[in-house]
């Protein structure tokens, strides 16, 4: 049990995906203009990632070496199928968001990694626990991120149509957060602060 | 529209336009993880070109011929698409391995990355789903008119790639602040980029 909720502080905090290894980039940059979508997107690749770490990590015995990674492709690309079809139905506007983002988890750094790296080497519970931490870590960074971009950018969060935090209208947004560039830097500050932080606790 | 037109706005298009690095943001795993050698960078680009072209080419074929008479096109497109374009670069890569052991040791690294480069799927998709990336310059792709889309994809990341990769061989020897060595800085000089990039939406009507 111990070392389940290591694997899963590790995906959360020590190798996170996104922070640390620097993997799964494009998605999380790009969908983090709101902290709703964030939310989804988070949910919608750690629900993919689990399934296909379980799956992978069952069928380990039997995959052929030469062709697992079309092996692995398929089986992602199944979850993500699901994922993009249950979202079209349910949640059209969401979905109208997240756009190209949702087919294209199936190319997710983060996924196909993890079933390289842990899923095909390990048991079934630890890789399950491995997914789960790797989808919460890459949910938080990408809440995080949306929260500042939706704040700063647009002067008020929205959360299911309904307004929770609102700046007023004396707070000119700067717009530039919310565009393309605007998440480049705001990805390359929040690795500064943490720069910063961690290497102050490390001294 | 002429024809010649039409290929020179899907081109242009897809180079600078909607540069599928710098302005779509798709690929950037590739991005910033192999954009630190200049070796690299043209290696991973010249690689890029050519699994996209015929990875293209096989999408395009499989939609048009297949998945749409079919009418499953909606709901398998995913698994098929990128069981393509695995499956072309395994074989790729075995073949190579046995036919050209020069050429292997040159781009064999790559080939196993590209699986993942979302820049691959991405285009296949766009090429066979038109309207997959919304663009503007979404049309029904004709065979000729996908391989022009292709290569200016294809084309478009290996600009930015190897322009990054020049601006980040300076910023080596370059004095930067102890906290944004590395990645910070790297991220801020793509937002620079990023932002002469947009400069060039509305080129040409587009």
């Amino acid at each position: 049990m111990n070392g389940s909720l290591s694997v899963l502080k590790n995906g959360i905090a020590r190798e996170n995906a996104l922070l640390r290894l620097m993997i799964g980039l494009c998605s999380a940059l790009a969908v983090s203009v709101r902290v709703e979508n964030g939310l989804f997107m988070g949910v919608a690749a750690t629900f993919v990632l689990v399934m296909s770490n379980i799956i992978i990590s069952a069928i380990r015995r039997v995959t052929p070496d030469n062709i697992r990674i079309p092996i692995f492709l398929v089986v992602i690309s199944s979850f993500v199928t699901i994922v993009d079809l249950v979202l079209k139905a349910n949640f059209p506007a969401v979905y109208e968001r997240l756009g190209v983002w949702i087919p294209l988890i199936v190319v997710n750094c983060i996924i196909l990694g993890r079933a390289e790296a842990f899923a095909y080497k390990r048991g079934i519970v630890a890789s399950a626990m491995d997914g789960i931490g790797m989808g919460i870590g890459y949910t938080w960074v990408l809440m995080v991120m949306g929260l500042v971009r939706e704040l700063l950018g647009t002067g008020k969060i929205v959360l299911f149509d309904q307004v929770v935090i609102n700046l007023g209208p004396r707070f000119l947004p700067p717009v530039f957060l919310v565009t393309f560039p605007g998440a480049f830097l705001m990805f390359g500050l929040l690795i500064m602060v943490l720069n910063m932080f961690t290497n102050k606790v490390g001294s | 529209m002429g024809e010649i037109q039409r290929f020179g706005l899907i081109f242009i298009g897809a180079v600078l336009v909607y540069n599928i690095l710098l302005i779509r943001f798709i690929a950037l795993c590739s991005f910033f993880g192999i954009s630190n050698s200049m070796d690299t960078s043209i290696g991973m680009s010249a690689a890029v070109v050519f699994v996209m072209m015929v990875s293209s080419t096989l999408s395009w074929l499989l939609w048009n011929y297949v998945l749409a008479p079919l009418g499953i096109g909606e709901f398998l497109y995913i698994p098929a698409f990128i069981f393509v374009i695995a499956g072309f670069v395994q074989l790729e890569e075995m073949f190579i391995r046995k036919t050209a052991p020069t050429l292997y040791k040159a781009m064999g690294i790559y080939l196993p990355l590209i699986t993942t480069n979302c820049a691959v799927l991405a285009a296949a998709t766009e090429i066979a789903k038109p309207g997959f990336l919304k663009l503007n310059i979404a049309y029904n792709y004709s065979l000729v008119e996908a391989w022009v889309y292709t290569f200016g994809v294809a084309l478009g990341y290996s600009v930015a790639l190897i322009l990054f990769a020049a601006i980040r061989e300076r910023i080596d020897i370059a004095p930067v602040a102890k906290p944004l060595k590395g990645y910070p800085i790297a991220f801020i000089t793509s937002a620079l980029m990023s932002l002469a990039f947009t400069g060039f939406a509305g080129l040409l009507g587009l």
